[in-house]
């Protein structure tokens, strides 16, 4: 097994335990905000459709990675945006009393 | 060192900044106080992978990259501003976004290095490719049962898991041979096909009320597709954000099928929905009593505790604000008012607090199951609003109930319970709830927005009288 893939699959293995322990301690108050937020962060895909999309090998690539820059992107940009309007309803009691 | 050197350095620094700001995103993310610090932190750490991967001495051309992220962004805006109502849809929407682009991604390198793909980058490009195109189709079916474009009604046939796991099993097969023969291409889009088809099946079984448990898998099918798409690229960025986003929905789909009562096998399988079988004897006479709003006011009026129990009727009902209004009613009298939250209150993980926090409901009084639960005894006042099956004590006591051992609302152990329920017509896994019969139970009948509101009504009345 090349060397690069051990690497991969520690930071893999590890980054699993960190989401795990991280993630237990979101209050289920917040659940549907991380689930939008995960999927924003997720669609971190898009440097890969980036650099297919620009590097200009192959038509093929190209278009797959255009297309695939757009799919990632709208995940970018309203996962991040409902994500932060969300959170943005929750409110404690006291600010509530009309501010 | 030559520019290109030092170019190629920054851009490892901008992506192991981003890995740790997206992880301090989800952690800031952990309570309401800090939680949109998270999300800046997110921003922050994409806008930083993204600059950095345009600096990238490989791209020479940037018309398609530029088209693409401005498009991308035009569709995301619409996305982000969607109803809460319709949240669960645009999550799973979005999942079918992100997979596909995975899946796109990963065709693109496949013959981009085919046919001399050394074996191990041709199983994690097979990982991406079956995973991603799965999570595609699965959850653009969830989003047109979500939306009611396709019929939330399950559909089950004799054999089904059967034909759904024979399918996936071919797809892995085609994978192996793949690994072993590269120069195969001719396989490669079969590895697509087949998966393809194996999302459509694995949701048809699905109904509206294990959507939660679903759109939690697809969301950890989604993370671990786009980790796949690290280990293809060797890129730790995105393997870290794709276990993130993994671990994050293996943790909800393990909640989620907690509080719905399946084991985590039936969840993984995707074979749900199977439950419904035996409707329990159905159409026995059992007296129940009822109260007008009027009597309903008086009560609440009388009380110094009282529960509210939401369920998805509530917001099909869109009862949300009115039961805002009977919210600040009972506190204006000084009643303590909390809600009392299920897990699968939704129709995706969370779902009912963002729609209590939007009609302006302050977080603090939002409780979940095992906050609230202890404290039934002494909460004069249970009020069930559009739920049924998660307050149904049978699921502790009658081992012959199909939801037996599903945690539940204790609800039972209030004082007084009175439910808003629309007829004495069972509720959407068609069990009874003998709930409905019990001595200190009321049934408030009628529409949940027009009921509450005419409770609302008469405490102003009582309210007006008294001063």
């Amino acid at each position: 097994m090349p060397s690069d893939l051990i690497t991969s699959l520690y930071v893999f293995v590890l980054a699993g335990f960190v989401g795990f322990e991280v993630i237990r301690r979101v209050s289920p108050l917040l659940h549907t905000p991380l689930m939008s937020l995960t999927n924003a962060l997720d669609a971190i895909a898009v440097v890969g459709a980036i650099v297919l999309a620009g590097e200009g090998k192959t038509t093929l690539a190209t278009v797959l990675g255009t297309v695939a820059v757009v799919a990632s992107m709208s995940n970018v940009v309203g996962g991040f945006l409902i994500t932060d309007r969300m959170l943005g309803m929750f409110k404690a009691s006291k600010a509530k009393k009309r501010q | 060192m030559n520019p290109p050197m030092i170019t190629e350095h920054a851009i490892q620094a901008a992506y192991l900044a981003a890995t740790v700001l997206f992880i301090l995103s989800l952690k800031w993310l952990s309570a309401p106080a800090t939680a949109r610090r998270g999300v800046r932190c997110g921003e922050i750490g994409m806008l930083l992978a993204i600059v950095a991967t345009l600096l990238y001495h490989g791209i020479v051309d940037y018309r398609w990259i530029a088209i693409g992220l401005v498009l991308g962004s035009i569709i995301g805006v619409p996305l982000g501003l969607v109803q809460m109502t319709a949240v669960p849809q645009r999550t799973a929407l979005s999942h079918a976004f992100g997979a596909f682009s995975v899946v796109l991604v990963g065709t693109a390198e496949y013959y981009l290095r085919a046919p001399n793909v050394p074996g191990f980058t041709m199983a994690v490009l097979a990982i991406e490719v079956i995973l991603g195109s799965l999570t595609f189709t699965g959850s653009l079916m969830a989003a047109g049962k979500l939306q009611e474009v396709l019929p939330q009604r399950p559909i089950t046939y004799k054999g089904q898991n059967l034909v759904n796991l024979s399918l996936l099993a071919i797809a892995v097969i085609i994978a192996v041979v793949l690994v072993l023969h590269p120069h195969r291409m001719a396989l490669f889009p079969l590895m697509i096909i087949l998966p393809l088809a194996f999302g459509v099946m694995m949701i048809v079984p699905i109904g509206g009320a294990d959507m939660p448990t679903v759109i939690s898998l697809l969301n950890s099918y989604a993370g671990l597709s786009a980790a796949a798409m690290g280990f293809a690229l060797d890129s730790k960025l995105l393997i870290v954000a794709g276990a993130l986003d993994g671990s994050s929905g293996f943790i909800l789909s393990v909640i989620m099928s907690k509080a719905m009562n399946r084991s985590f096998t039936n969840v993984l399988f995707g074979a749900f929905g199977q439950v419904q079988a035996s409707a329990a004897a159905a159409g026995q006479a059992r007296n129940v009593r009822s109260a007008s709003p009027e009597e309903a006011a008086g009560i609440l009026a009388a009380a110094n505790s009282v529960a509210i129990i939401p369920g998805y009727g509530m917001a099909v009902a869109q009862a949300q604000h009115k039961v805002r209004e009977l919210f600040d009613a009972l506190v204006r009298r000084g009643v303590d008012v909390k809600f009392g939250i299920h897990p699968v209150a939704g129709r995706m993980p969370g779902h009912m607090n963002v729609l209590l926090a939007e009609a302006d409901i302050p977080y603090d009084r939002l409780l979940d199951m095992e906050e609230i639960n202890p404290d039934f005894p002494q909460t004069d006042v249970a009020l069930v609003i559009g739920a049924n099956d998660v307050t149904n004590p049978a699921a502790r006591t009658d081992t012959a109930s199909p939801i037996y051992g599903m945690p539940i609302m204790d609800v039972d152990k209030a004082r007084t319970v009175m439910v808003i329920k629309r007829s004495m017509s069972p509720g959407f896994a068609g069990i009874d709830n003998p709930l409905y019969s019990l001595d200190r139970t009321l049934m408030l009948f009628g529409d949940a927005k027009g009921f509450v509101g005419e409770i609302v009504k008469e405490l102003a009345g009582h309210a007006a009288a008294a001063h």
